[in-house]
């Protein structure tokens, strides 16, 4: 994992401002920021340990721990709202088995909420691994699991 | 011959299974042993028609939709590529009233053409804009932005040439133009839409702005939810740059612009400038006192160009037919288009471009045909999260900058987003300071504090603690947020609290079980 990194911070030193550009890619790489990765990121950067830490817990976007084979964000703002997206919240937790910020315990999905997609015009939206889904329901969320292709059928789910 | 099929390729249309559909329509022709020719296009803005297909024919571009897989072979049996009768049959894309009663200037392009590909950019009046500037001197150039009336689109309305102006006199090795493509509003697509639709008229716009300013490096900085977004721009720069549009010498003008796409992380405030501007130097994206202003001290400390993708898309149009042709569009103050979007509870949402001026009522009845439950609109929100929510008595209002904010709203980033009358005003006053409370950069108090006491204070109201003492505290909150805080975030958050409190008060009276 370190050499890794090395090779990432490598790729953008010479670039301005390169912190997140250099998170970015650990996180595509690994998924999530590993604990250790910040006192690599930190001398390889010439920051401070507080600074990357401040950075990587700044972001949303940053995961702190691993996330599940598969990642469901859904889109919690005003005009996901209007067409009832607090519904399909409880829906997609209730039939994932967790709460937002979690992740399922066979570590197939996880579950994240997001503020706006994009797709206000098409409510409510939610994606998975980067692919965008609108007119969600409940009934649509069970398909777009199985289309997963993966066991999501939870015990007395 | 072959028949051209056109299927977006825009998220939007994604979302809602475009891909599935293109593949269909292949396979199907490859069956029936008909020569179809797909082409990916961004989307046409009839958002609830997506996926939306056209076929090209003699008499121009018919539209079918929305398509799902289903539907596949029923077209065909229909002859639709001979633009035949079917149930999904809408006919002449530009004919649609929806369509047809719009002013595209600046999305002119946007569903029309394939999106990077440059030369029907070319065909379709692209880089004309640019060719024109390089005839002109840079203070000419800022001076038909500035006579064009164009405000900035992404909220604050500031004067676009006058930015322009500041930059241009700042003296400096290095200046930079940075694009803000954080459209983290509910409600707002259109900087995806444009992105994703024609990306090449974002990097002319940057490129003009470069050229005008003498910045030789841009960042568009995007947000990480736009990931279809994020390879468009990509493909488009390096196309761009390996056809001498981008590069050492922009079109052997001897003018050097680099530009490149910064991923943000999920952070709402780096909407705000000076906090994009910490994120593109690698750090927290917490807000910067100003003065000085970016454009005298921006990003790393040099003199920086801050525009919205919208505000940028508009000058190249701008260069090509001049400041007055732009500027003949709009009323009063607000001069131009605006690229307006429908979003939300609506029958029918998308993307509608006109002058300033037209009413909420004709946008949400006209245009938008009422709800999408079929149930009363009971108020719009306008501007996202930190805009106020308008009640339906105040929708003559025409959509202007000023003639909103004399009713105590704002435009922001033209994103409109529609409630019907089961929406809980008190639960979206709550939304709204969870959201700031979520978002909240940490630096300064109001907002950090203030957002999370908000919470706590709507909470006891809608159980019926002392309403009337919490309903004056949470007022008195509003009022702290409003006046104490550093930037937008914190000092705007009370406006859709304070819009829902004096148009909605009865929505915190109804006391609900704890």
């Amino acid at each position: 994992m370190i050499s890794q990194i090395h090779s990432i911070i490598e790729r953008f030193r010479s670039e301005p401002g390169p912190l997140i550009l250099v998170l970015h890619a650990i996180q595509a790489e690994f998924g999530y920021i590993p604990e250790e990765a910040k006192a690599v990121v930190a001398d390889g950067l010439n920051l401070s340990r507080a600074e990357v830490h401040g950075v990587v817990s700044f972001y949303h976007f940053f995961r702190h721990s691993p996330p599940g084979r598969h990642v469901v964000q859904l889109c919690r703002a005003e005009a996901c709202q209007s067409m009832h997206a607090d519904k399909l919240a409880t829906h997609a937790q209730h039939r994932l088995g967790i709460g937002f910020h979690e992740t399922t315990a066979d570590g197939e999905f996880s579950l994240e909420p997001v503020y706006c997609l994009g797709n206000c015009a098409c409510s409510p939206a939610m994606m998975v691994d980067g692919q965008l889904y609108g007119r969600m329901s409940n009934e649509r969320f069970d398909e777009v699991l199985a289309e997963q292709q993966l066991p999501h059928q939870r015990p007395g789910s | 011959m072959s028949t051209i099929v056109y299927i977006p390729k825009d998220a939007a249309a994604l979302s809602v299974g475009a891909d599935a559909v293109a593949q269909a329509i292949a396979e199907q022709a490859r069956a029936r042993s008909l020569t179809v020719t797909i082409k990916r296009n961004g989307s046409r803005g009839l958002l609830w028609l997506e996926p939306l297909i056209e076929v090209e024919t003699a008499t121009g571009r018919v539209a079918y939709g929305p398509v799902s897989l289903a539907d596949v072979p029923g077209l065909f049996e229909a002859s639709f590529l001979q633009g035949g009768a079917h149930a999904l049959h809408q006919g002449l894309t530009e004919q649609i009233p929806y369509f047809k009663n719009q002013q595209r200037l600046t999305f002119a392009r946007v569903g029309l053409i394939e999106p990077t590909n440059l030369q029907d950019y070319c065909a379709h009046d692209g880089y004309r804009g640019l060719r024109q500037t390089l005839q002109m001197g840079q203070a000419q150039i800022v001076q038909a932005v500035t006579d064009s009336g164009l405000r900035g689109r992404g909220g604050a309305a500031f004067p676009t040439g006058i930015k322009w102006k500041t930059v241009l006199d700042a003296p400096a090795a290095q200046k930079y133009v940075t694009c803000n493509a954080d459209e983290g509003d509910s409600g707002t697509f259109a900087d995806r839409m444009l992105m994703e639709g024609d990306p090449f008229a974002l990097i002319e716009g940057m490129t003009i702005a470069g050229i005008a300013v003498g910045a030789t490096r841009g960042f568009i900085y995007l947000r990480a939810e736009y990931p279809h977004a994020y390879r468009t721009l990509n493909e488009a720069i390096a196309v761009a740059t390996s056809q001498g549009y981008l590069g050492a010498n922009v079109l052997g003008s001897g003018h050097r612009f680099d530009l490149e796409v910064r991923l943000g992380a999920g952070a709402y405030i780096c909407g705000e400038e000076t906090s994009m501007l910490e994120s593109l130097e690698g750090r927290r994206g917490e807000v910067r006192v100003r003065p000085p202003l970016p454009a005298i001290k921006g990003l790393f400390g040099m003199p920086t160009i801050v525009n919205n993708v919208i505000s940028l898309a508009s000058v190249p149009i701008i260069l090509d037919k001049g400041a007055s042709f732009y500027r003949d569009f709009g009323t009063g103050k607000s001069r131009g288009t605006l690229p307006i979007q429908l979003a939300g509870n609506l029958k029918r949402g998308g993307l509608v471009e006109r002058a300033f001026g037209v009413s909420l009522r004709e946008l949400l009845y006209d245009y938008a045909g009422g709800s999408a439950s079929g149930r009363p609109i009971r108020t719009v929100q306008i501007g996202g999260p930190l805009g106020a929510y308008v009640p339906a008595a105040q929708f003559d209002t025409p959509v202007d900058y000023e003639a909103l904010s004399e009713i105590g709203a704002l435009l922001g980033h033209g994103g409109i987003v529609a409630f019907d009358d089961t929406v809980d005003m008190a639960h979206m006053a709550r939304y709204a300071m969870e959201f700031c409370a979520i978002e909240s950069c940490g630096k300064c108090t109001p907002c950090r504090i203030g957002s999370t006491r908000g919470m706590e204070v709507i909470d006891r109201i809608m159980v019926g603690v002392n309403p009337q003492q919490n309903l004056t505290l949470l007022e008195e909150l509003c009022d702290t947020m409003l006046n104490g805080s550093l930037c937008g975030l914190g000092g705007m958050t009370p406006f859709p609290v304070q819009s829902a409190l004096k148009h909605f008060r009865q929505d915190f009276l109804k006391f609900r079980n704890p």
